[in-house]
């Protein structure tokens, strides 16, 4: 598959991965894809950051690779590592033989005792174009990574100190996500092309059910979103539930076989949609019963 | 994509639109974005790329350029609208503003950017609302003696001319917290594991036998958030914690500060700046509830959903500094206090009314608060300010038991 060439296209390719976009994330999406940037994204949990590079590998037909951050993250676990057991045995048999010294070293550091981590594999050429590299939830790790991704992401080359430089003939697709736990550096992000994904509007959210839960009874999807849509513009929850939580909750209420949302069902259901006790214990019952009167007649009012 | 709509015509003979959107980006960066050049040759490269057949698809490819945290939208979409509909405006507004200055057009660009930028500024951001705090400086080179004397002085008792010493005092204090085990490791000829990588190069290099090299986890202090009371009941000591805060912010990184009384308004940004007095004009100028009423459920509740997932993240240590002396009478601090007990690595609690002999927490506030916090101590003067940094540079006891004691007298 070969790139989009407009906005247009664009918004078509996720359709086509399922993935329902507002026309703003697409152009940001479209140029990160045609001027070869980072596409940078931040949002809350659940709202589709990582899905899109997922969505991208797979309608663009490339390979997906996956950098999850975490604190700590360092250079053996994200770009290489030399494989420590194989050289000693090269070593040893070195030894047993009657090699010459000084080309031991060049031998043990090539490319055969290299254990190739996600950014180091990101470069390499691929048979179907670049590989679309995720780097997920980037606000995970610690400053010094973040400092040594600059290199990696301005000029799509790593430097070995025992080999050399790596240079990727073609950069990589490269989507970065974070959910904002803590900021990112502005250097970092200078180089990328940014896009807050909010939560969905009830229309558009309707859309994502449709494709995602196709399964669900349509009343029953018109509700589930009201009543989400009721969750996040209404309360003091700690947590908001996301797009995924959404989904989530609709396969949940299909497999119980509900059609229409009852007090029961949410009660029993409500840990899918809240994943805080505190919030949980907020909403259900009273509050939940209540919540859902106002949806069944709002709904009701607008046909 | 036709050649004619593109931007690309403005390479050739300096199209309007290039022209503008380097006007756009400056009066985005007089208004406060971090805008650059490169950040226009982005923004012209992708208007390239995108076209400009519509409207949104414009805003957004220079929303995608420009923006670069959440929240500059709002001033990105204010910015856009006034400037795009009519560029002239600004031109008109100088025009009719000061008729008899007549000025070369770049310096007539500066100008106008900087009107924007006030025009853009939310009502309640503006500075001017508040006169700035008087500060009094003195330079007071401290003696040993009045070092001691004042040591034990309570702030709320102290004359202005003291106060400054013990500011002075006050500057010069770090905050040593103990450091946390992080995953990255640094050589460390005693450390626990072996560095495979530098054992195999020295080997390469010596020959002979295998050396092995050790390395250890690396050790960093944990990321520390202050949130402080500046309600009435705390005025008198408020002044002086923010000196304490601004010392401390200057001289680690990962300091995050919060005040509240009614409202939470955080500061860190403004106590950034080296120079106190720079600071704390800056902090004046944000902050609307100084010694008004206390609403310590609900500024809690505020931040704990729109910070701590933030500033919480990496096993932050807390610093809640209050009296405990709430308007609401407690309501609604349990709940808060105990999902801020459950986001940070450490809670504590400082107080200024515990300098008083037998006292008790007593009140509703108090009360409620207590149960969630790891530690329990004064702070009302300097050396009260100084056990603190002592006792945060060790590792402390057990979640929640350095407060036992008080738990069971309240």
């Amino acid at each position: 598959m070969s790139l989009p060439g407009s906005v247009s296209d664009t918004l078509d390719l996720l359709k086509r991965g399922n993935y329902i976009a507002d026309r703003s994330l697409a152009t940001a999406v479209y140029l990160a894809l045609s001027l070869g940037r980072p596409l940078f994204l931040e949002g809350e949990a659940g709202v589709g950051k990582t899905e899109i590079a997922k969505v991208l590998a797979e309608t663009l037909g490339r390979r997906l690779i996956r950098l999850q951050c975490y604190e700590g993250l360092d250079v053996t676990s994200a770009v290489y590592e030399w494989n420590y057991p194989r050289q000693m045995i090269e070593i040893r048999l070195a030894e047993s033989g009657t090699e010459a010294r000084d080309t031991l070293e060049e031998e043990i550091f090539t490319d055969r005792f290299l254990i190739k981590r996600p950014l180091l594999q990101a470069l390499e050429p691929a048979i179907d174009g670049p590989p679309v590299l995720l780097i997920d939830e980037l606000d995970r790790t610690d400053e010094p990574f973040e400092a040594y991704l600059l290199e990696v992401l301005s000029d799509f080359q790593i430097t070995i100190p025992e080999t050399g430089t790596i240079r990727a003939e073609h950069p990589p697709i490269v989507v970065i996500t974070s959910n904002r736990t803590r900021e990112i550096h502005d250097a970092l992000k200078r180089r990328c092309f940014y896009y807050w994904i909010d939560y969905p509007t009830a229309a558009r959210e309707l859309e994502i059910l449709r494709v995602k839960a196709p399964g669900a009874a349509a009343a029953l999807s018109r509700e589930v979103v009201a009543f989400v849509q009721k969750l996040r513009a209404n309360h003091d929850l700690f947590k908001l539930p996301g797009v995924a939580e959404t989904i989530d909750w609709a396969h949940a209420l299909t497999q119980l076989d509900v059609l229409a949302l009852t007090p029961e069902a949410i009660n029993d259901t409500l840990g899918v949609l809240l994943k805080y006790q505190d919030d949980i214990a907020k909403i259900q019952g009273s509050e939940a019963e209540r919540l859902l009167s106002q949806v069944k007649a709002e709904l009701a009012a607008s046909g | 994509m036709e050649g004619a709509q593109t931007p690309a015509a403005a390479g050739g003979d300096g199209g309007r639109l290039l022209e503008n959107v380097m006007y756009f980006a400056r009066t985005l960066r007089a208004a406060g974005l971090p805008i650059g050049p490169g950040k226009v040759l982005a923004a012209v490269e992708a208007l390239r790329a995108v076209g400009i057949e519509s409207r949104s698809d414009f805003y957004w490819t220079l929303h995608a350029v420009f923006v670069n945290r959440r929240d500059q939208r709002e001033l990105f979409d204010q910015a856009f609208h006034i400037f795009w509909r009519n560029p002239k405006l600004l031109e008109r507004m100088l025009g009719m503003m000061l008729p008899e200055v007549v000025l070369p057009d770049q310096q007539k660009g500066e100008e106008m950017s900087r009107r924007l930028a006030e025009a853009l500024k939310k009502p309640g951001e503006g500075e001017g609302d508040k006169p700035p705090e008087e500060e009094i400086e003195l330079d007071a080179a401290m003696t040993f003696s009045e070092r001691e004397v004042l040591r034990t002085m309570d702030f709320e008792k102290m004359s202005a001319a003291e106060i400054e010493t013990a500011k002075t005092a006050i500057r010069r204090m770090t905050l040593p917290l103990a450091d946390v085990r992080t995953r990255r490791f640094a050589p460390n000829p005693h450390g626990s594991r072996t560095d495979m990588r530098a054992s195999f190069r020295a080997q390469l290099r010596s020959g002979g036998f295998m050396a092995l090299k050790r390395k250890s986890q690396r050790r960093r202090p944990p990321p520390l958030v202050i949130i402080c009371d500046i309600s009435g009941s705390m005025s008198r000591y408020s002044r002086i914690f923010l000196h304490f805060m601004h010392a401390v912010t200057n001289d680690r990184d990962r300091v995050h500060t919060f005040l509240f009384g009614t409202r939470l308004t955080n500061i860190t940004r403004f106590l950034r700046y080296r120079d106190i007095d720079i600071a704390l004009d800056k902090v004046a100028g944000v902050v609307e509830d100084w010694s008004g009423g206390t609403r310590i459920g609900e500024t809690l509740g505020e931040f704990n959903r729109h910070w701590s997932r933030r500033v919480l993240g990496q096993g932050a240590i807390v610093l809640l500094i209050t009296d405990g002396l709430d308007r609401d009478a407690g309501i609604g601090i349990g709940a808060e206090m105990d999902r801020l007990h459950k986001s940070c690595r450490r809670l504590i609690w400082l107080n200024p009314l515990l300098r008083y002999e037998g006292f008790a927490p007593k009140s509703l506030g108090m009360r409620a608060i207590l149960p969630h916090v790891d530690e329990f101590k004064p702070i009302h003067n300097l050396e009260s300010l100084s056990e603190l940094v002592a006792a945060l540079s060790r590792p402390g006891p057990r979640r929640l038991e350095a407060a036992a004691a008080w738990r069971e007298t309240g």
